[in-house]
């Protein structure tokens, strides 16, 4: 086990996060969706950093759970939570953000449940973290920190307010 | 470990139980959605295997089970081969060789459910079972109580009507005992069991103990082989909703619930579907988001 991000290293990449995405806005509205558990709270940093450079922004939650495809291989179903997404996503610039990117499969539920709320006009990814080894042709436009993995380790995020603590480790099985 | 059947309420316990309250939340969430349907059951069977007649709860079913994305087969009891004597056990072997993923079963015996559940690997949901239980129905009941007071301890609720013969009353007064709610059985003598609930014969004492809501049981005239009071207007006076009743009611704000289907003028007056504490459209909405609950918490045995 290392610790590949510490707590300012986390904030640095999500400060970059806000950073680009205020760029690609370039002035126009944007719509975060974060998607359960921690892509809400990178969102939630994003979206305080962006309101604070004056963008036009909103924030909204996904919870993918019943997109997801690998029901058959688990014990029991998932917990659901509830997604919140107060605006309308038809013809809306949505970025989706997430924790960390690995095979992709995340990231298409995710699409998925994000069409069942309306037709938004563009769809980019964000994640925090980019560990590489994808399974799927999905491929984030703003990446916060990219990491070397192998296919078989494991990355974990802790996040200040769902975990308590903040720090990025890498697992080797 | 996930359960592979829902067969009562007797058997979860509070955990479980507040796990798929909480989990119908979501579910119910997705009906203002544009979309109303989730791919969480793509691909899988539900069959309807309904030898009792029913309206609501079966469409509650066949909604519930479409927007989870899988399909849905009825099989029709009354035209289908049992009518020309298959038994149980064989229909059970031929939905067996169809691979449904869930049954949903209602049947007049007590315990068919179970019976057919220790017979196939599909995943089966009680949709009511003679007088013995009907789970989806308090799931239902419990979970809109709680949308009204999330806090549902020490709440007291009064459920009035035949209990005798009710396996709603059995579920949903079971229901609310395990999550800390006082229940009260009130009906006429003969239909009132001697139970651990509180018992009213007299609907006057019953509202003077002081309830949060009046659970009204509907009046079945099919199940009563002889009617246990002369008419319906001297049931609808003794321990129906009169208008007279339903201003004391309101007064107080006491919660109106049922399980359908109503008959007017004998559990309740028209008045009731007017005032604004009468629960009984919300459970017929929120009775799809708990089955979706309970579809989705169920793992069929894979074979």
């Amino acid at each position: 086990m290392r610790t590949a991000l510490d707590p300012s290293a986390i904030s640095a990449a999500i400060t970059r996060l806000a950073d680009q995405i205020f760029l690609a806005a370039d002035g126009n509205e944007i719509d975060l969706v974060g998607i359960r558990s921690r892509g809400d709270e990178v969102s939630e940093r994003v979206f305080e950093l962006m309101k604070a450079k004056g963008a036009k922004v909103r924030l909204g939650v996904l919870d993918i759970s019943l997109y997801r495809d690998d029901y058959e291989h688990l014990s029991s179903n998932p917990t659901l939570q509830s997604s919140e997404i107060d605006f309308p996503v038809d013809g809306s610039h949505v970025v989706l953000v997430d924790d960390v990117i690995f095979t992709g499969r995340t990231i298409r539920a995710a699409l998925d449940a994000l069409f069942d709320y309306g037709r938004p006009a563009k769809v980019d990814l964000a994640v925090l973290i980019d560990r590489g080894h994808r399974e799927i042709p999905i491929e984030p436009r703003f990446v916060g920190e990219t990491l070397e993995t192998d296919r078989m380790d494991r990355v974990d995020v802790s996040l200040q307010k769902t975990d308590g603590e903040e720090s990025v480790v890498i697992i080797t099985q | 470990m996930a359960r592979k059947d829902f067969l009562d309420i007797v058997s979860l316990d509070r955990a479980e139980i507040t796990h798929l309250l909480d989990q119908a939340v979501p579910f119910k969430d997705l009906f203002t959605r544009s979309v109303k349907k989730v791919p969480a059951l793509k691909g899988k069977t539900v069959l309807m295997l309904f030898y009792e007649p029913s309206t609501r709860t079966l469409s509650s079913f066949e909604v519930a089970a479409k927007r989870l994305s899988a399909d849905v087969t009825i099989f029709d009891v009354p035209r289908s081969s049992v009518s020309k004597g298959e038994s149980v056990r064989d229909t059970i072997d031929t939905l067996q060789a169809m691979r449904a993923d869930y049954i949903v079963v209602r049947h007049r015996l007590a315990g068919q459910p179970a019976a057919i559940a220790r017979q196939t690997n599909a995943s089966v949901i009680n949709a009511g079972d003679g007088a013995h239980a009907h789970p989806t129905q308090a799931l239902l009941d419990a979970f809109t109580f709680r949308e009204v007071y999330p806090e549902m301890e020490g709440r007291k609720v009064v459920i009035m009507g035949d209990i005798l013969h009710s396996r709603v009353a059995r579920s949903t007064s079971t229901i609310f005992e395990k999550l800390g709610v006082e229940v009260a059985f009130c009906g006429p003598g003969s239909l009132v069991p001697q139970t651990r609930f509180r018992r009213f014969t007299n609907y006057d004492e019953a509202m003077k103990w002081g309830p949060d809501a009046i659970y009204l049981l509907r009046v079945q005239k099919e199940r009563q082989d002889a009617p246990f009071f002369p008419s319906d207007r001297e049931y609808h006076s003794v321990f129906g909703i009169t208008e007279e009743r339903l201003k004391r009611i309101s007064d107080k704000g006491v919660y109106v619930m049922h399980p359908g289907p109503i008959n007017r003028g004998v559990e309740l007056c028209d008045g009731v579907l007017d005032y604004e504490r009468c629960l009984i459209s919300q459970q017929v909405e929120n009775g799809i988001a708990a089955r979706m609950a309970v579809l989705f918490g169920l793992k069929p045995k894979v074979s």
